[in-house]
């Protein structure tokens, strides 16, 4: 609310703005849609606030946020202020879709920032792709996706996997356990994995997946021990990873020998479980609180002062931070009358910025964002420290697993092999 | 002989949490014949309190059980001396009275503690495994196993050797009768709730250390406890324990041969394969009609 009257008492500053730019607009083609009516860009903040993934995503809305007021005070776009409207989808993906037809058919919103499970963003996709509008999407996920009405700002297998399973062959040994949460994002990030081990020549001797929400892992503990796996690579998601790291702690087993390998436990999780269980994991992620760089330092200062010093920072709120910024710089290279969802993706092809885990890059063909790759081990403060880091930013490749099929410009393209 | 040792351990310890959640629900369900949706919701303020106490007054978690005990036997008698009993006419009511009750709990611990997911520390003393005949268990898991033991011992003895549990039995086989002899119904229901309120307390501030604990995390244990309950047969708590038991080893061994998905649906098929051929569950407390 508070930001939403700051907006309205900047209309009048940027009145003068208005008048000029109020005329050429009724004379582009898109002049039916009012998309930076009265010196205002509104765009749709889509992060569940209450339900089940609501402990995430309020962090997401929070960066999101964060990163509009500091746009708006340092003089908005083009003189022009961002205007959020936020929405709390309650982490029901059919609410998902019913609140981003509102977003984009009723105000109008020239893009929206919005999703953490990938659940839901299947759900707004068809919103999106209809009215022809486009979603920013923060978190890392399955890759296999290729929409011309998204902008994807984390991380695909590939960006966390390629660096990170040779180095865990390396330290660790070649003998891999798999265990993952019952459903695709999971088995896609196997799937993946599989191919490189395969490539690596290392051996997966279990794979299994528990349902969504399980808490009870004595069988799968009693599996680690009798099958004495060197690295436990796991896609488990929610709270059952607070569970899964609990007793494996309480199990007395060894994260010096047998080391949980993991693309989505992040300071926000651990957090949840506390230092000392998460304490000699590893995870694979583009960003982590504790990485040094200026712009890293300046936004970890700015959210804890903005939302409390209590709070983290973890590798997706960062996306969410650098893609509204990623949004700014689109929306700067376009005249008043031209922003609309379609000119802002072709503005936003190859934009570059030095976001907080270094210089990030939208990739134009498949509008999924180079990245970092880091390597991380947890520890008993809850903190990660960085162990090792990518020489060179990596292209993301949303179709790595699949080669026949790639990710284009003009959509899926079906390689004849 | 090492592979068969293991697995009966793995299945006595999920055994022992199941144990530990549906014995409340089992003298509640079980013996005043309240169907209280609400018991995932007891669980999970047991659990709240063990964080609040840690967080909050810096005690650990074995100093804090007797509290916990106590605050949740007194909230479940408010419960029942204010809500409850007023319905126990009205069966349909209260199931729909209980599950309202657990829909404000979550919303209120919602909006008290937040809905971030929180840990409660493992006593350092048991932050370790124990090696029994060569099969490594964690320590924490055989305390779970011996409190939910203990807590039997106690909950049978106190149906079966006291005069208030005499009492407890006359009520349920007929309260009017019961009355017709002196005995104070009313107050044998509270005391009973009471009881049952703060096992599960007790329970969710037992398994929080290696659960995660949330203001939804009650929903799983209210499910887990009713199969058990139904399926050793209601009014049995010597069928709670069996089935508890039974359970655990069944999931154990599904969930280590096959995985931890299809143990679960396994296990259903099992139950609702026994409740159809005996309805009443595997025991039947004797009663003479």
């Amino acid at each position: 609310m508070k930001l939403t009257r700051r907006g309205l008492l900047h209309t009048g500053a940027a009145g003068g703005a208005f008048l000029i730019g109020g005329m050429p607009h009724i004379w582009s083609k898109n002049s039916d849609l009012a998309w930076a009516a009265d010196g205002e860009i509104k765009v749709g903040v889509l992060f569940s606030l209450t339900g089940t993934t609501a402990i995430i995503e309020e962090s997401l809305n929070k960066a999101t946020i964060l990163a509009i007021e500091e746009i708006n005070a340092a003089g908005g776009i083009n003189g022009m202020k961002i205007v959020p409207v936020i929405e709390d989808p309650a982490s029901d993906p059919a609410t998902f879709a019913e609140k981003a037809r509102k977003l984009v058919a009723g105000d109008k919103c020239v893009s929206v920032f919005g999703s953490y499970t990938s659940a839901s963003r299947k759900a707004v996709l068809p919103v999106f792709e209809k009215q022809n509008n486009l979603y920013w999407y923060p978190t890392l996920y399955e890759g296999r996706e290729c929409s011309k009405n998204v902008i994807y700002t984390g991380a695909v297998p590939n960006q966390q996997q390629d660096e990170f399973i040779p180095w865990l062959i390396k330290n660790f040994g070649k003998k891999f356990s798999m265990i993952g949460s019952n459903y695709i994002y999971p088995k896609e990030e196997n799937n993946y994995c599989r191919k490189l081990l395969e490539k690596y020549g290392a051996e997966v001797v279990n794979e299994e997946y528990v349902p969504l929400g399980h808490s009870e892992f004595s069988s799968v503990i009693s599996k680690f021990r009798q099958q004495q796996p060197n690295v436990i690579f796991s896609t488990v998601v929610g709270d059952s990873v607070v569970a899964l790291h609990r007793q494996y702690k309480a199990a007395g087993l060894d994260p010096a020998k047998m080391p949980m390998a993991s693309l989505t436990t992040s300071e926000n999780e651990i957090a949840a479980m506390g230092g000392e269980a998460a304490a000699g994991h590893f995870t694979s992620a583009p960003y982590f609180e504790v990485y040094k760089s200026p712009e890293n330092e300046k936004f970890v200062a700015a959210y804890k002062k903005r939302w409390g010093a209590d709070k983290v920072t973890h590798f997706v709120s960062e996306a969410c931070y650098f893609q509204t910024y990623m949004f700014k710089q689109a929306v700067e290279k376009l005249g008043k009358g031209d922003i609309t969802p379609n000119t802002i993706r072709e503005a936003v092809k190859g934009v570059e910025l030095i976001a907080p885990q270094g210089k990030v890059r939208l990739e134009p063909e498949n509008l999924h964002t180079w990245l970092w790759p880091k390597i991380a081990q947890a520890k008993s403060n809850g903190q990660f420290e960085i162990i090792v880091q990518s020489k060179e930013w990596l292209k993301p490749e949303p179709y790595a697993a699949y080669p026949n099929q790639v990710c284009a410009e003009k959509g899926l393209v079906e390689k004849k092999s | 002989m090492h592979f068969v040792l293991e697995q009966v351990l793995t299945g006595l310890s999920i055994g022992s949490i199941l144990l530990l959640v549906a014995l409340g629900l089992s003298i509640i369900y079980g013996t005043i014949g309240v169907i209280n949706l609400a018991h995932g919701e007891f669980i999970m303020l047991g659990a709240y309190a063990a964080w609040a106490l840690k967080t909050y007054a810096g005690l650990s978690l074995l100093p804090a059980l007797l509290a916990i005990f106590l605050g949740l036997g007194l909230f479940g008698w408010l419960l029942e001396r204010f809500l409850l009993r007023r319905l126990y006419r009205r069966p349909l009511d209260t199931i729909l009275a209980t599950w309202g009750v657990g829909v404000v709990l979550q919303q209120l611990v919602r909006l008290t503690a937040g809905g971030d997911l929180r840990y409660v520390e493992l006593p350092p003393s048991m932050a370790s495994s124990v090696s029994i005949f060569g099969v490594e268990i964690a320590a924490y898991r055989i305390f779970i196993f011996v409190v939910a033991a203990v807590l039997f011992l106690i909950s049978w003895s106190i149906m079966y050797r006291t005069t208030f549990g005499l009492k407890l039995r006359a009520v349920v086989q007929d309260r009017n009768v019961a009355s017709c002899f002196g005995i104070n119904a009313d107050r044998i229901y509270s005391l009973s709730f009471a009881y049952g309120a703060a096992l599960a307390g007790l329970a969710g501030a037992i398994i929080s250390p290696l659960k995660s604990v949330s203001p939804e995390m009650g929903t799983n244990y209210v499910v887990d406890a009713f199969m058990v309950v139904v399926f050793g047969g209601v009014q049995s708590l010597f069928g709670t324990v069996i089935s508890a038991f039974a359970l655990g080893e069944v999931t154990g061994v599904i969930a280590f041969l096959q995985n931890d998905t299809i143990a679960k649906a396994m296990v259903l098929i099992v139950i609702m394969s026994v409740i159809r051929f005996r309805p009443q569950g595997l025991f039947v407390a004797k009663v003479r009609a």
